[in-house]
This record gives structure tokens, sequence and C-alpha cells, in this order.
């Protein structure tokens, strides 16, 4: 089998008293979307932060396209094809949507060392920012304030900024996190349809959409891996209905 | 957001009107203290305009920026002092010490965050200030004279008031040009997202820290070129010019003027600068029916409405004379819509 | 050697001197998250009301009592009417406000006192000196300033770790909600702690009196160093302060006497003598910017207390 395009190898992160990451093995090969679920407090967040880069793990070691990312900043994650998405939207508000999308083009499209050149005539940067915001159904708010739009289109534009860097990767954390049941029908027809191209690593609560995009499942609970394998499989297991799917009716 | 013609675009049509026909008014009328103020006001704004850069539009809290007028005053004045009066070769040195400054002040500082920042660029001016001050050869805490103004071979004569003043205008007009290309650029951006949201900036692929060092460079370096003009002006330097609280005065300039503006730091210096003159007189004038005697006494502690004013503008008017300027705009737009 | 013992017992108490007023500052910030450049004023009027109300009262520790709280009152109305509004604001909100508020009290000060400044004696019966060494004569006040400032310091360490207060203290600087949750009162707390920290700035303040100053400004002088202490030890660590103050106590004074010296013998007469003054000035933030280039946060960052 060929090496994954993402490699997690016993990583593991404590803050103070509390082991966040226990000892996590994650395999994610190319074109795969890989998702994450657990009860709260299982730490997602953590491990997705660990794997952006946003947090240094404390031992283990994450391998990108057989690059060792394992201390790498988060910057240079990003131009290695990595891109992430934020659980609590963190965009540039007082920007449009259409700013917000081009900075994440212009992140890599060479240095950002030109003082002269008004950038939002660059169609170098807005072209491919209209394209993502396309993708992803928001061409229509492109010069709206970031600040003044709805929850649902925040969830989108943070999609579209993931995907503006021409990433190889999605890690996605919880797209879905206060999204309505029309918004979130569409959110998942939108991953759906990122499927083949992206490879992805998805963390949700949303089980319905789990079991609907997921093409293999890992389950974590305060840290550590408890299961990992096909949804049918995960369904079937006995700990993780216990320890999450038995408080959870949507299954 | 399409340029339009509002009462705030005419305000600032009327302010870089009447700066640039200033010396025609003091011709006419024989009021040179107006041109002596001016000058110091049109220097000021542009220490300003070069803070508002890393202040203003990324959200840089540095609390040190009056070092660079110092620097760059000093850089003038000790040349000067030490035989070199040709502004071909004191003003490029200004550019340049204060340029190096900001690198190793920059280099050191923008590893650290928040209130540490500030401190950090707080105490690195300090460290300035004690420099100037322990440097007994040039003066030491009485400061140093400058015999003679910079001198640019006959081409322009800077002892002349109102060719000095012209020559500040001009380089006060030019960094706003300069910021106003620069802030919309790649570099611009990229300087409003991490104001915006750092963390986002990397996260997206941005090595943020190089591109806050060189917003850091170019606002220091810029504000040395103040430093220069102000040593010019004042044909004295001293190491008051960079203590703490003069760092203090910039940032106020700033914010009271409309911080990320273009001409905020401008409005905010002639703000500053004209409360500095005239809040006297005028506490003087309303004490006066109270205590005659006492009156012009009164006016020395102008100080005290400034203070509470600085606290009130604070919490209430955040956005400065431009977000002022843009609120009325905005209401003389709306009436005339429900009129029209 | 004898210049030597003296000098380390003045970084001593200038350091102790130092700790009142940066455990002031880093109790604000640590729990307030409030940058308060005003911090100075307070330190200010803590000298000028024991100039006065010892003059007035004759006595020199009825005086400073008054004094201490004269500040606490101050700082308590100050942190009613200005402060409370400026929590959860940006600190660049802060730094304005208490600028402006500096502003305010040089000018106050200087409608009520005048601008000439004031003089404070030493009390009469600490007007002489102790040997505490054999042929080692050392001021009985300095003695007393020490001695003081280490008891308010360990006040300081009874208080904050030992008691209810103290608890609330440390939980208030991790948690603020829940500490309100728990039907603790907030406002007043906070308006405890800030007044806590008016009075140490204030004991500060009479303290040096009598041996450096009272006059207009002094405030701003000082607070630079109570802030780099602050950074150095790690914002809202007491324990922090303690440490980095006793350094810098004794890196500024025995540098300010011994390092021109060094310098001389480095560089020679004429280069020493010069550089002497300006780099005795600068030894604490060359010491500053080391501790930031390895530890950016401070020797105790935040959550070791």
């Amino acid at each position: 089998m060929a090496d994954a395009l993402l490699e997690v190898d016993r990583l593991a992160k404590r803050f103070g008293g509390i082991v966040a990451t226990d000892d996590v093995d994650i395999a994610v090969p190319e074109g795969e979307l890989h998702a994450v679920i657990g009860p709260n407090g299982a730490g997602k967040t953590t491990l997705i932060s660990q794997l952006s880069g946003t947090l240094i793990a404390d031992a283990g070691r994450i391998r990108f396209a057989g690059a060792d990312i394992t201390r790498a900043p988060a910057w240079r994650r990003s131009h290695l094809g990595l891109a992430r998405s934020f659980q609590i939207t963190s965009l540039f508000l007082d920007l449009t949507v259409l700013d917000n999308v081009a900075l994440a083009v212009q992140a890599h499209a060479g240095h950002s060392f030109h003082f002269w050149r008004n950038a939002r005539r660059e169609e170098r940067l807005r072209q491919p920012a209209r394209a993502a915001l396309e993708q992803v159904g928001l061409a229509h708010r492109a010069d709206v304030r970031a600040s003044l739009i709805s929850h649902g289109e925040h969830r989108l534009l943070e999609l579209a900024m993931a995907l503006a860097g021409q990433p190889r990767m999605l890690l996605l954390d919880e797209p879905m996190a206060g999204l309505g049941p029309d918004e979130s029908a569409r959110m998942v027809e939108t991953l759906r349809g990122l499927k083949r191209r992206y490879t992805i690593l998805l963390v949700e609560h949303d089980m319905e959409a789990v079991f609907a995009l997921a093409d293999r499942i890992t389950v974590l609970v305060y840290g550590r891996v408890i299961a990992s394998g096909v949804p049918q499989v995960i369904r079937a297991n006995e700990e993780v209905r216990e320890a999450y799917l038995g408080e959870d009716d949507n299954v | 957001m399409r340029p339009s013609i509002n009462l705030r675009s005419l305000v600032i049509a009327a302010l870089v009107l009447g700066l640039t026909l200033l010396p025609v008014y003091v011709a006419l009328s024989g009021d040179r203290f107006m041109l002596t103020l001016f000058t110091r006001i049109v220097i000021m704004a542009m220490a300003a305009v070069s803070l508002n850069l890393i202040l203003g539009y990324a959200g840089m809290m540095s609390f040190g920026h009056a070092a660079y007028l110092g620097i760059g005053g000093y850089t003038t004045a000790i040349l000067c002092f030490e035989g070199v009066t040709s502004g071909f070769v004191q003003w490029p040195a200004a550019l340049a010490t204060s340029a190096l400054f900001a690198l190793i002040v920059g280099a050191l500082s923008l590893r650290t965050r928040g209130v540490y920042f500030i401190m950090i660029t707080l105490a690195f001016a300090q460290m300035a200030y004690y420099m100037a001050s322990g440097a007994a050869r040039y003066g030491g805490d009485d400061g140093l004279s400058l015999d003679t103004r910079s001198q640019f071979a006959g081409l322009v004569k800077l002892n002349d008031k109102a060719t000095f003043y012209y020559v500040c205008l001009i380089l006060l007009f030019g960094s706003i040009a300069l910021i106003w290309r620069l802030t919309n650029s790649r570099f611009g951006m990229v300087l409003q997202g991490v104001r915006s949201n750092e963390a986002r900036m990397r996260a997206i692929g941005f090595p943020t820290f190089r591109y806050k060092l060189a917003a850091f460079v170019i606002a220091g370096t810029m504000c040395g070129l103040a430093g220069a003009l102000i040593a010019n002006h004042t044909d004295f330097v001293s190491p008051s010019m960079m203590f703490w609280t003069r760092s203090g005065d910039l940032i106020v300039m700033v914010v009271l003027g409309g911080m990320g503006t273009l001409f905020g730091p401008v409005f905010g210096a002639l703000a500053l600068l004209f409360l500095e003159q005239f809040l006297p007189a005028v506490i003087s004038t309303a004490v006066r029916p109270f205590d005659a005697a006492d009156a012009a006494k009164a006016g020395e502690y102008w100080q005290i409405v400034l203070g509470p004013l600085l606290l009130v503008i604070v919490l209430f008017a955040r956005g400065g004379i431009d977000g002022l300027l843009s609120s009325l705009s905005n209401l003389v737009q709306r009436g005339k819509q429900g009129n029209g | 050697m004898t210049l030597f013992i003296e000098q380390c017992l003045n970084g001593l108490q200038f350091g102790l001197l130092l700790f009142l007023l940066a455990a002031g500052l880093t109790l604000v910030f640590g729990i307030m998250d409030l940058v308060n450049l005003a911090h100075g004023s307070l330190y200010m009027l803590g000298a000028y009301f024991a100039a006065t109300f010892a003059a007035w009262t004759g006595s020199f520790v009825l005086g400073a009592v008054l004094a201490i709280a004269g500040t606490l009152v101050v700082g308590m109305v100050v942190e009613v009417i200005a402060m409370r509004r400026l929590y959860g604001r940006d600190h660049l909100d802060h730094v304005l406000g208490t600028f402006g508020l500096i502003l305010f009290f040089d000018e106050l000060v200087r409608l009520v006192w005048g601008p000439g400044g004031k003089s404070l004696a030493v009390p009469s019966w600490l007007a002489h000196s102790i040997q505490i060494l054999p042929g080692i004569q050392y001021p009985a006040y300095r003695l007393a300033i020490i001695v003081v400032t280490l008891a308010v310091a360990a006040f300081l360490y009874v208080l904050v770790m030992r008691t209810r207060i103290g608890m609330l203290i440390r939980a208030g600087a991790s948690n603020r909600e829940m500490v309100g949750a728990l039907g603790v009162n907030i406002k007043l707390l906070y308006t405890l702690i800030f007044g806590l920290g008016a009075a140490l700035a204030g004991l500060a303040g009479l303290i040096q009196a009598p041996i450096l100053t009272v006059q207009i400004g002094m405030g701003e002088n000082i607070l630079i160093l109570a802030f780099v202490i602050t950074v150095i030890g790690g914002i809202g660590s007491i324990r922090g302060a303690f440490v980095a103050a006793l350094l810098v106590g004794f890196i500024d004074t025995l540098g300010r006497s011994f390092f021109p010296e060094l310098l001389v013998n480095l560089l020679g007469r004429q280069a020493g003598a010069t550089a002497a003054p300006a780099l005795s000035s600068m030894l604490i933030y060359i010491l500053m910017a080391a501790v930031l280039v390895v530890k950016p946060q401070g020797l105790f960052p935040a959550g070791s207390r």
C-alpha cells in the first residue's frame, strides 16, 4: 500500500495535568475522507490544532506527503498543501468576503513585498478567490463585509478560505457547527462535491453527515483512539456505542 | 467603497488647501507665529502618519516611536556638530540610523505580543533616551544645538521659514501618498489581515513576522526623517524628545485623529497641538468671570482638561476625528436622501 | 569591601521598593487584565500625602498611615469612576485612558501643591546609623525600609496563597466568570484589589520620599522600571515580580557603582568615562531584552503563581 498522505504516529499533548492527546495514530491515504468523532472534550480540536501547527505536539510524529512536519510552523504547513478551517469562526471580519478569500490566495501567490500595485485590482488574486467562492456558493456575497453575513455563510466562507490556497488536504473542524437542518444539508452536499479532489480530515458532531460522507472513521475518547475503521464496523463496535453513540440518537 | 463627494472629503480638501496656502496668509497678515506653529504641526503630523502605519493599519501598539524622532534628530545634529552640514549626507544618515534601530528593536520586540510588546518597545525607547542623556560630548541632558540648518548646496535654503515649511509640507504629502499606495498593495493587505486576525494569517500561510518587521522599519525610517526636520525646525535636539511620554503624545495624535485612516494623523496632530496652544486661553477666558486675578494662571493647567478628555474619547469616540467626520457625512447623506 | 556590602544593601533596598510598586501593577494586570499607566501617579500621591500629613501631624508614622489611607481612597475612587469602564477593552484603550489620567494627576498635584517639589525628612528616631557588621555602618532608615518591605512581601504571600480572598484573587485571574458565578461580588473584589495596588504604590512613594524625591512627574520615571520588572517577572506573577525586582535593584545599584570602573578598565579612561553613564542606565533594559529573547513570557509566566 502506498504511503498515506497524512501519517500521525503516537501523537501526544498535555496541558499541565490533563492529557489532551494520548498516543494517537491515524493514517489518511490520498483521496480519502476520514472523519474523527468523539464526545465533547475528547480532544478533537486539539488534535486538529497539532496537525495544522497552531499547537506543537509534546511527543510523536506527523508526516505529510512524506515530510516530517511535527514542529513546522503553521504557515509552512499551509504552503505544503495542508489547509484548515476553524470550529470557532476565525475570519477577517472588517474586510469583505472577497477580500478574505483573496488574502488566502495571496498567501500562496508568491511573496507579498509588493508596495505599489493595488492588490484589489490584481486579477491573479481576485480570479481564484471568486472561483473558491463559486465552489461553496457564496459568489453573490463577494462584496459584503464579513461581519455582516449570516453564521451559515461564515461557515461556508471558512471553507472557501481553506480551498483558496489550492491545498492537497483539508483539515475541517466542525464545518457544520451551529448550522440549521437546511444549511447542514447544503454543507454536506458541498463537502460531497469536494470528496475526490481533496483529501479530507473531518471533525464533526453531526452523525448523519459523518456516516453519509466518511470513507473511514476514527473515534476519540479522552484523547485516545478507541476504534478506527469503515463506518459499518464503527457503527457495530460495542465500546463505541457505549462511550459515544449510545448518547446520541441520530444514528 | 467608491470615493464620493461628501462632508468628510470636503473637509480634507479644505485642510490640504489651507495647509498649502498658509504661507500666503502669513505673508499677508504678518502673523509669523502661525508659520512656526504650523511647521511644527506638519512635522509632527508626519511622525504620526508613520506611527499610523504600524498602529492604525497593522495594529502594532508601539510605545517607543518617539525614539525615532530623537534618532533622526540627533544624527542630524551630531553630524552638524562634527562639521558635516550637508543635508545630502545628514538626511540619508538619519534615515539609515533610524532604519537600523528599528530593525534591531523590531527583531527583538516582535517576538512578543500584547502588553509585552508595548513594554519592550517602550523600554527600548528609554534606552535611546539614556544613550542621549549620557552622551556628554553631545550635550547630555542639556541637549545639542545646531549651528546651521541642513545645507543643500544652495538648491533650497532651509533658513527661510516659508521655504522650510513647504519642504516639510511636501514631505508630509509625500508620506501620505506613500502610505496610500502601501496600504492598498499586497503588503498593505497583509498588514490589515494581521491587525484583523493574526492567527488566521499564519494559518492561511503568511509568515507574519517578516511583514511586521518590514512595516516597523518603514515606520521608524519615516519618523527618523521627521526627526531630521524637527532638528532643523528648532535648531536644537535634546534627550527629552525621546522620553516615553512623547511616544504617548504620538499615540494620542493617531487615535484622536482616527486610526487606520489616511488623514487621521494630520487631524490628530492639528487637534493636539491646537489644544496645546489654545486650550490655556480658552480656560483662562472661562475662568475670568469667576476669578479674574488667577484666570491666566488657570490656563496653565490645561492638561487637567486634556487628561479626562482623552479618557472620554477613548470610551465614546473611538473612531477619532475622522470617524466623527464619516458619521456626520453619513447623517448628511441620509438627510439628503430623506428630503430628495 | 565596605562599599560593596553597602551597595548590596542599597541594591536590596531599591529592589524591595521596586517590588512594592511592581506588585501592585502585576496584580492589577494579572487579575483585571488592566494596563495601568497611572500607577506611577498613585506612587507620587503617596509621597505628597505623606509630606503634607507628616507636616500637619508632626509625626512621620501618622503621616505615613494617613498617606496610605489617602492613596487607598483615591485608588478606589479612580477604579469606580474610570477603571471599571475599561475592563474587557483593548489594551490600547487602557494605555490611552490611563495616559490621560497621568496628565490629569500631574496637573492636579501642580494645582494643589505647586510646581516646586516637597520634602519629607527621615524621622528623627531613624536618623542614625547602625553597625551591622564590624566596621560597617548602615543608615537605620534604609534598614527600616528593608524590614518593612519584606514584611509587606510576606503579608502579600500569605494573603494570596493562604486566605479566601487570595484564592479568589488567584481564581479571578484564571476564570472571571466562574468567580462571578460563585456569587462573589466581582465588582467589589476588583475595587479592593485595585485599592490594594494603589496602597502599595502609595507606600512605595512615601517610603522613598525622605531619601529620593517628592516632585511632579516622579511617577513617570519609575513607572518604566516597574513595567520592566513586571515583564521580566511574568505578568500576573507576584513571585516573578519579587525575583525580577531584586534582580533589577541589584543590577541597577551595583551597576551604577561598579560598572564605570569596569568600563574604564576595559576600554581605557576616555572611552570608559564617556560610555559609563549611558551604559549603566541601559543595563536594566539589556537585562530585559535578554530575558525576553530566551523567555518571551517572562521568568514566571501566568499560571505558575
